[in-house]
């Protein structure tokens, strides 16, 4: 369960987050939703611990603890995940490698045991083919020449393999277009979850076409300005965020 | 007034004039280098005449040369007079247990993953508990010989070369680094005191890489080491030298030389993991690190591969080259050298293309961190009856942090209109990003920018012998240890 508790943020001085407060219950699904500019980005760098941002006030509990003074490979051991609306490209490092290091670093820190290369391979079979990532794809450098739609994929993947409590989902529905989006929507529902939160950050309805939310919160001006159920999002998409002091969707 | 340290002081120097001048069995020459230092490095290894006249020319050269200072390399004089030339092996009192040894050094060992038999023999503990680790070396190194003598591969320390088969080495010894090639040749040329030789029959592969025997004996590697490594028609070797675990010595300068001859359709693959202290986090310290390696492609289709990861040292000057004399001879050079701290490198490769269709290849990987100074110089030369020639090289830097430095510096001159040569360089920083994407899942940072730099260094590593590739990657992230955050 994630518990955001009253939190204000500044980057630098600018103050973008004022007063959020956001509870999205273990099993559940919300979305964000909100205007360019309204700090729906910052809210997943904060969650996830990036550097860059102060916190002024509020907490940030992740099944009671609270994680705002852990450094982000800490928050990621708790089981915070965040989905990156441009995931990074890192030269030389075969995904499968990136893969298994970041399975094993999570569950080092959890205590548990690390797989072998011989057991992770197995478990990335199992992991891959829902969401028809090529063992090409997981040979090649992480993200390096991946289109828009295998890089979101790879988000997912990485979900899948550290099922995480928590899932922070920013804008995966950017640069997608409309056969990649279903793929990547079924991997995330997929992923759906009596043990799992997760949150979807995004600009667009679209995307709650193929994952449903249970709640859906208007993020403008650094807090929510209102809480609704799946179909607020259509109304949102008729009105725009004008209302918010926001321009129109 | 004399003083008991006065005292004390002129029977120790006594005692090393009574050593050094009539007595052969001293174990150390007092300080500086003069002819008489020379006679005494050689009578201890009685060596022929010959050898002795060789030294002796490279001493009266070296007193005429000037220590070269084109490099990009900014240390203080050395005082060459100051330094010991020869001196007994082990000096050093052995240690009880390993409970003495330095505890930072033997985190560095437990995150290599060297075994704790070997962590003893590397930190010169006395080989109480050890007795089976030294007797299994030494059996394992007899099985090697064995194995090695079966097929003709001569291996052997290169004074035991010299009297066994003298022959071999009168002909080749500085046939690739003439005896006045540069100031740290020639000074090596006159003093050396280790190293060896290596001779690969015509058509024959060597059964083993040269490199885990080689490792066993890595404790002992020395100031002024010398290597011949000579593959006769045919033949192929795969030689590597170095050690990854952390070596700290006392003698702050080292100049060693390595010498290759590859003959016609013969192979030579060099590898170097070099781990020399390289200073504290403040500068203070460290080795100086002089080398000429060069390698000659002599015969026709013969290949010289050079592939060299650079850790330590405070100071490092190393160029290793290829000569392609041969139609059709193969050069390459695969570089990663590290600066962190105020570690500062000098390093890159020269490929002289003399022979028809010669090819070579050059990719190097230079990382600097902290206030660490990382220079590429390389020289591609094309001489005109190179009809057909090819070079490519690629040259990387990557950044780490704000306060260091990469220098790029290509030399390339061709004479010959057909030649086709490559340059591509670039330089990039680990970004914030990259870092923050490998911690959110799960990563610690160290490791983060372990696993980042070992990607860039990709190519390079992959060129490694695969047991010694795991070692030089970790390698790699205990070096930047605190680069960032």
């Amino acid at each position: 369960m994630l518990e955001i508790k009253n939190l204000f943020a500044s980057a630098g001085d600018r103050q973008i987050l004022k007063d959020l407060s956001l509870t999205v219950p273990t099993g559940e699904v919300h979305a964000i939703m909100g205007p360019n500019g309204a700090g729906k980005s910052t809210l997943s760098y904060i969650l996830a611990g990036r550097d860059g941002y102060e916190v002024t006030g509020g907490e940030v509990l992740l099944d009671g603890e609270d994680i705002l003074s852990l450094a982000p490979e800490d928050r990621a051991a708790k089981g915070m995940f965040l989905g990156f609306q441009y995931p990074v490209e890192i030269p030389g490092v075969p995904t499968t490698t990136f893969l298994r290091m970041a399975l094993n670093a999570v569950r080092k820190a959890r205590g548990e045991r690390e797989l072998d290369a011989i057991e992770f391979l197995r478990l990335l079979k199992t992991k891959t083919k829902l969401l028809g990532v090529t063992e090409d794809m997981l040979k090649r450098a992480l993200n390096v020449g991946f289109s828009g739609g295998e890089k979101k994929r790879n988000e997912v993947l990485q979900m899948a393999i550290l099922e995480p409590r928590l899932a922070v989902l920013d804008e995966t529905d950017s640069g997608l277009d409309i056969d990649a989006l279903r793929i990547v929507a079924e991997g995330c529902n997929a992923l759906r979850s009596p043990e799992r939160s997760m949150l979807i950050i995004t600009h667009y309805q679209r995307l709650l076409n193929y994952i449903v939310p249970d709640r859906i919160h208007v993020l403008a001006q650094g807090a929510i300005q209102r809480s609704g159920g799946k179909e607020l999002a259509l109304e949102l998409e008729e009105k725009g965020y004008a209302e918010f002091g926001g321009e129109a969707a | 007034m004399t003083t008991q340290d006065e005292l004390l002081g002129q029977l120790v120097d006594e005692k090393y004039k009574y050593g050094f001048v009539t007595d052969i069995e001293s174990e150390a020459a007092p300080k500086g280098m003069n002819e008489d230092i020379i006679r005494f490095i050689s009578a201890k290894k009685e060596e022929p005449s010959w050898l002795l006249e060789w030294r002796l020319s490279a001493y009266r050269a070296w007193t005429q040369m000037h220590e070269p200072r084109w490099s990009k390399l900014d240390y203080p004089a050395i005082d060459y007079q100051d330094a010991h030339y020869y001196s007994a092996p082990k000096a050093t009192e052995k240690l009880k247990s390993l409970d003495e040894v330095d505890p930072e050094l033997l985190e560095t060992y437990k995150k290599l993953g060297i075994p704790i038999r070997e962590q003893e023999l590397l930190a010169g503990v006395e080989p109480t508990v050890a007795v089976d680790a030294v007797f299994d070396s030494v059996s394992v190194a007899t099985t090697f010989k064995k194995k090695l003598a079966e097929v003709g591969v001569i291996f052997c320390p290169i004074s035991e070369a010299v009297r066994e088969h003298p022959e071999l080495v009168r002909k080749y010894l500085g046939s690739v680094v003439p005896v006045t090639d540069n100031f740290y040749a020639t000074l090596n040329s006159a003093a050396f005191t280790d190293g060896s030789f290596v001779y690969i029959p015509k058509g024959v592969r060597c059964p083993m890489e040269l490199s885990t025997y080689f490792r066993i004996n890595a404790a002992n590697t020395g100031q002024f080491e010398r290597t011949l490594i000579i593959a006769d028609a045919g033949s192929y070797v795969s030689y590597l030298e170095g050690c990854t675990a952390p070596k700290r010595d006392e003698n702050q300068l080292h100049a060693a030389v390595v010498e290759l001859v590859a003959l016609d359709d013969a192979e030579i693959k060099y590898s170097t993991v070099q781990n020399w202290y390289p200073g504290d986090e403040n500068g203070k310290g460290g080795i100086y690190n002089f080398v000429t390696k060069r390698g000659a492609c002599r015969g026709r289709n013969s290949k010289i591969s050079w592939t060299q990861v650079e850790t330590g040292s405070a100071i490092t000057w190393k160029y290793p080259s290829c000569i392609l004399q041969g139609d059709n001879s193969v050069g390459e050079f695969y570089s990663v050298a590290i600066a962190n701290n105020y570690q500062q490198a000098d390093t890159g490769t020269k490929m002289i293309h003399i022979g028809r269709n010669t090819k070579s290849r050059i990719v190097s990987k230079g990382i600097s961190a902290g206030h660490g100074q990382n220079t590429y110089r390389g020289l591609v030369r094309v001489l005109p009856r190179a009809e057909g020639a090819r070079n490519y090289t690629q040259c990387d830097s990557l950044l780490i942090g704000s306060s260091c430095g990469a220098h790029t510096v290509p030399y390339i001159e061709s004479r010959n209109p057909g030649a086709t040569i490559e340059h591509e360089a670039s330089t990039a920083k680990i970004s914030d990003d990259q870092l923050f994407y490998c911690r959110q899942r799960g990563i610690p940072q160290e490791e983060a920018v372990s696993l980042i730099v070992n990607g860039f260094c990709r190519e390079v590593m992959q060129q490694l012998p695969m047991e010694f590739a795991v070692e030089a990657q970790k390698l790699i992230g205990i070096s930047l240890e605190g680069s960032v955050g």
